[in-house]
């Protein structure tokens, strides 16, 4: 990789625009281009990050993420982030192959950022989704030995004056999503749960229970998502997008939502048979 | 076969310099003042779409007088650059110091080897992050020539009348509204404030977490002229 030390300048024919991945390209192509080889690594384990999920409410959306990140059939991380913001009104969640997923957070975030300084104005919400998209397509060739990431795009769009979630495909599909979307191994359990819960102009506070609860349930019955840690204290990651901008909830927050969790309906299922009434 | 005639140095490096000073003082003058609320920059500028004043970084502002066309390249390379570096490294590796010692690279090599140098002076100013960072104001000429200025700095044509202006009123605690004022004043010729349509106005809030840099308009400008 070359260091930048020098003002970077191009004749107006190759001139990457306001886009930071085409300036990459230009100046350090080995930081995007991967050249895997052929076949599928069996030599290792691929860190993957499990379930996440994105609820659309009446201002906003709510974004929430286990810390879980197996390979294989172990655990490889307990408090790893997956929830992330894009920029101050929109976030994204990482599902799939670890290592490239965070990787692409962070060009998406150094390209949104990137964008709205030289262009002097920030990116439509469509916009922003469909750059993501392109970085998703940008990593299909990995995605086809293993390397799958897909994220969940969620956002506060100003011209609309709504919420809007996005998902994706190996293939840089981008989908938008009427209500909600969720990511993941524990994926469908989380949605499933969703589903039964959510309502047209549902609050912000009940679509942040509603994303604890759905993580409970995907935890419950995958191996591969974390449920709340009480004896380390580490609970979901849950982020408000509205109006005002993307916040994440501190831990404290989602601690004190998590025990409405205790005595509620998930209590289903505890017992594995008989006395379930006592 | 002409023969081209010969030029002294000291005489081409002249006409160059002579070259870009006229051209630079053709455009509007802008000062920069180190306040409470961090690093304000104030300039002249009728125009509400093409902006003098810009981020490059979280805690780093451009601003440039003289030519358009110009200092708008030289701020998108100092985007560039910082994105890069950000990128590669981490955003706190990002430096204005490194960035001013890029941009009078490009400067002087425009001076000395390029058909015309450029009509333009520049400022990089980094807002420091704690309450005891000091913030740094790097003034860069159009021949590359880079001064570390403290307390305020003018750019632009009569940069000797506007800083005899700054200097006589500037406190060392100057409040962002004062230092909008008296930025606001001594730009203008004939004593009188600049009014906010004629201004743009910018500042580097110290308080703001990452991105330290916002634009001061509308009702807000114009509640701190008074």
């Amino acid at each position: 990789m070359s260091e930048p030390t020098t003002l970077p300048f191009f004749a107006s024919e190759l001139d990457p625009g306001p886009s930071f991945m085409d300036l990459l390209r230009r100046v350090a192509p080995a930081s995007l281009t991967q050249d895997l080889g052929t076949g599928r690594p069996d030599a290792f384990e691929i860190t993957h990050a499990t379930t996440v999920v994105a609820i659309r409410t009446a201002d906003g959306v709510i974004m929430a993420g286990d810390r879980r990140a197996t390979a294989g059939h172990l655990i490889a991380n307990r408090r790893i982030e997956k929830v992330f913001a894009a920029d101050d009104h929109s976030g994204v969640a990482i599902a799939g192959a670890a290592g490239p997923a965070v990787e692409m957070v962070r060009l998406f975030q150094v390209q949104l950022r990137h964008y709205e300084k030289v262009e002097g104005v920030q990116l439509s919400l469509e916009g922003k989704a469909n750059q993501l998209a392109q970085m998703v397509r940008a990593n299909l060739p990995a995605a086809m030995q293993g390397f799958v990431v897909i994220p969940l795009f969620a956002g506060f769009d100003q011209r609309r004056q709504r919420g809007r979630v996005f998902s994706y495909d190996a293939t840089g599909g981008k989908y938008e999503e009427a209500d909600f979307q969720t990511n993941g191994s524990g994926g469908v359990h989380a949605r499933n749960w969703i589903k039964a819960g959510w309502h047209e102009g549902i609050t912000a506070a009940d679509g942040v229970a509603l994303a604890i609860r759905s993580l409970f349930a995907a935890a419950d019955e995958d191996a591969a998502t974390g449920g709340p840690d009480l004896v380390r204290g580490i609970y979901p990651m849950v982020a408000v997008i509205d109006a005002e901008g993307f916040r994440l909830l501190d831990d404290d927050d989602v601690a004190a939502r998590a025990q409405a969790l205790l005595g509620g309906a998930e209590r289903g299922g505890a017992e594995s048979k008989g006395d379930a009434q006592s | 076969m002409n023969m081209p005639f010969y030029v002294a140095p000291e005489q081409m490096m002249k006409d160059r310099a002579d070259y870009a000073r006229k051209g630079i003082a053709r455009g509007r003058s802008l000062v920069a003042l180190e306040c409470d609320a961090g690093v304000v920059i104030v300039a002249e500028n009728p125009s509400r779409t093409l902006y003098k004043v810009s981020e490059i970084y979280d805690r780093i502002a451009f601003a440039g007088v003289g030519k358009y066309n110009e200092f708008q390249s030289l701020r998108i390379g100092g985007v560039r650059l910082a994105d890069l570096k950000g990128y590669q490294y981490s955003p706190e590796d990002v430096s204005a110091s490194s960035l001013a010692n890029a941009y009078a690279q490009t400067l002087g090599q425009v001076f000395t080897h390029e058909m015309k140098p450029y009509e333009v002076e520049i400022l990089v100013a980094q807002v420091g992050t704690s309450p005891g960072e000091p913030n740094q104001l790097f003034h860069i000429l159009y021949d590359g020539t880079v001064m570390d200025e403290q307390g305020f700095t003018v750019l632009g044509g009569e940069a000797e009348r506007i800083a005899d202006a700054v200097r006589a009123a500037i406190t060392d605690d100057i409040t962002l509204a004062d230092a909008v004022k008296l930025g606001a004043r001594s730009l203008a010729n004939d004593g009188e404030v600049l009014a906010a349509g004629q201004l743009e106005v910018a500042l580097l809030d110290r308080t703001r977490p990452q991105r330290a840099f916002r634009r001061i308009k509308g009702t807000e400008l114009e509640a701190l002229l008074g």
